[in-house]
């Protein structure tokens, strides 16, 4: 799962100046043709360094994702549920895997990012920062963040990094069975009992605001991103991809008779696109820096399972078998 | 075929599949690899599907439904081993847990598969499959670790040392063992130890661990007749939680 909007911050251009041009121009033209650049091809500097840290990203957002429906496999109601549950969240950490593997393609080990994920250097995905608190915040986790994800994600698959593509098109594939079973589980929510409505209800008051700042700053306020653009690094708009998501999922949650917390929130038959209030942005930056109700303690979980682990991996360090980089 | 005897073994050994499938699914996003966290994950659901299907034939026997049965008793009505109910622990824990406990399922499951009760005997014949993968598993990362580094060598021994009495308790004979065997339902708690003891042999031989003189431990037991360690309650509370808001409601 994972929404991107925290990805592009500003970016220095300055390298790409001192790029070969005749290369540079040869690799624009590829892309432009709509060919997929592969990891032993030639790339700008530029192009690398944003790659790794999108796919990095994405790795990370997938496995700190897993924590907070992680937490509700072992509450999870009736056998059904917790079978698929388990199921769906042995998938996110597997997305985490194969992107890890996507993005040492490039240059950038498994361990080193995840050295950064836990020293705060590298981001992840903002929505995990929130707590989810009952059975209702986990499925609307499961219908409503992994829709915004296959939405950005749907998007990121048409790039233009051959690995990061074909690691896409899997992770959507498989992401498209979480979003029926986090649809199936809020029917039953939306029809059972009074008590089970109010929990759905609750949930998406609760998490209405970080499902807004998921796919990031609104575009009047984004960086600039022209050149990633062009080299189809970003695919969408941050408001273009909001939009289509409320464009496919608030006439679902309202069918269902639940409300949504934003009185401004229609669609305008004029412009065909969404009105809303625009979310606290301030409360966007200060979460992704580090200052959300759950930074710590998701960190705090992936650093002592590290430190846990690590004898592990160092007795599996003895082994004879000789490492070789992921083809993806 | 004496029916109450046929329930008390199902009932043992989907309740052991429930547990450790639940201990094992504790490692989703905690594991000391992802490719770890992957595979504990797969045994899990291997595990809690397979204790459904064992609650669904109890059902066909006149016992309540799945989820009444998983969801609503307390600890003094499970009659799992209390190996799989402790917590996981570390790794090394973990890993040790599922060698001895898989190895000793593959071989009930083998058994079972030539049981006279047909249900059961078919059931067998496809959990055994699956089970296959969990024991290449188990013995894949016993033999590398525990002849791989001092720390991961003495952790691993240190571990075996600690749940061997437990892992005895496993074969917790029932009540009604004689009928069992010369009903030909399943051939027997020894016949099983026997068979294990040299499977978990035959691998620990191949690393630098050494197996505790087993026949010098005292096994604990009481799991089998509903006396358990403290922590399977609080498991079934946390399992239950959500379910138990309203058990009348569709989740």
């Amino acid at each position: 799962m994972y929404g991107g909007g925290n990805t592009f911050e500003g970016i220095k251009t300055d390298s790409i100046a001192q790029e070969d041009p005749v290369k540079l121009a040869e690799f624009e033209a590829r892309i432009e043709r709509g060919e997929k650049i592969e990891p032993t091809d030639w790339m700008p500097a530029l192009y690398r360094k944003q790659l790794i840290r999108m796919i990095e990203q994405h790795a990370h957002s997938e496995i700190i994702g897993a924590l907070p429906e992680g937490t509700w496999i072992t509450r999870a109601p009736g056998f059904k549920r917790k079978i698929s549950l388990m199921a769906k969240v042995q998938d996110e950490v597997g997305h985490g895997q194969l992107l890890y593997s996507a993005a040492e393609t490039l240059g950038k080990t498994r361990e080193q990012m995840i050295d950064d994920l836990i020293t705060g250097k590298s981001k992840y995905s903002n929505i995990f920062n929130y707590p989810a608190f009952t059975w209702a915040d986990s499925c609307f986790i499961s219908w409503l963040v992994d829709a915004g994800a296959i939405v950005n994600q749907l998007a990121n698959a048409k790039g233009s990094y051959g690995p990061y593509c074909r690691a896409l098109d899997r992770i959507c594939a498989e992401e498209s069975f979480h979003l029926k079973y986090g649809h199936h589980c809020v029917i039953y929510l939306a029809t059972g009992t009074q008590k089970q409505r109010d929990m759905f209800q609750e949930a998406i008051n609760r998490w209405w605001t970080p499902m807004m700042h998921f796919f990031g700053p609104s575009d009047k306020i984004s960086a600039h991103t022209e050149v990633l653009m062009r080299w189809k690094v970003k695919m969408s708009s941050n408001d273009d991809m909001r939009n289509q998501f409320l464009d496919m999922y608030v006439p679902k949650i309202w069918e269902l008779g639940f409300t949504i917390p934003d009185e401004n929130l229609k669609k305008n038959p004029e412009t065909g696109r969404w009105d809303y209030t625009e979310p606290d942005w301030e409360e966007f930056k200060r979460v992704i820096n580090g200052d959300g109700p759950c930074n710590k303690e998701r960190l705090e979980v992936r650093r002592i399972a590290e430190e846990r682990g690590r004898w592990v991996r160092q007795a599996l360090k003895k082994a004879q078998t000789k490492y070789t980089v992921p083809l993806a | 075929m004496n029916e109450t005897a046929l329930k008390e073994l199902l009932y043992k050994i989907a309740d052991d599949q429930l547990i450790l499938g639940h201990r094992n699914s504790e490692w989703t996003g905690f594991g000391p690899l992802l490719e770890e966290d992957i595979a504990f994950s797969s045994m899990a659901q291997d595990k809690v599907g397979q204790s459904h299907a064992l609650y669904q034939m109890l059902q066909t026997l006149g016992e309540k439904d799945p989820d009444t049965v998983a969801f609503m008793r307390n600890a003094d009505q499970f009659h799992n081993c209390i190996l799989v109910e402790l917590p996981n622990g570390e790794y090394d824990f973990s890993l040790i847990r599922h060698f001895l406990y898989d190895t000793a399922e593959a071989i009930r499951f083998e058994m079972l598969s030539e049981s006279s009760y047909q249900p059961l005997a078919d059931i067998s014949k496809k959990i055994r499959a699956e089970l296959r993968y969990h024991t290449l598993h188990a013995n894949t990362w016993v033999k590398q670790l525990g002849s791989a580094t001092e720390e991961s060598i003495s952790r691993l021994q240190r571990s075996l040392d600690s749940a061997m009495p437990y892992a005895l308790g496993m074969f917790e004979e029932s009540p009604f063992e004689k009928d069992l065997i010369s009903s030909k339902i399943f051939g027997g708690e020894q016949a099983l130890k026997e068979r294990w003891i040299k499977k978990i042999e035959a691998v620990i031989s191949q690393t630098q661990l050494r197996l505790p003189d087993w026949k010098a431990l005292q096994p604990v037991t009481g799991g089998r007749t509903g006396k358990h360690s403290e922590y399977l309650q609080p498991l079934l509370d946390e399992m239950s939680e959500v379910f138990k808001i309203d058990p009348t409601a569709e989740w």
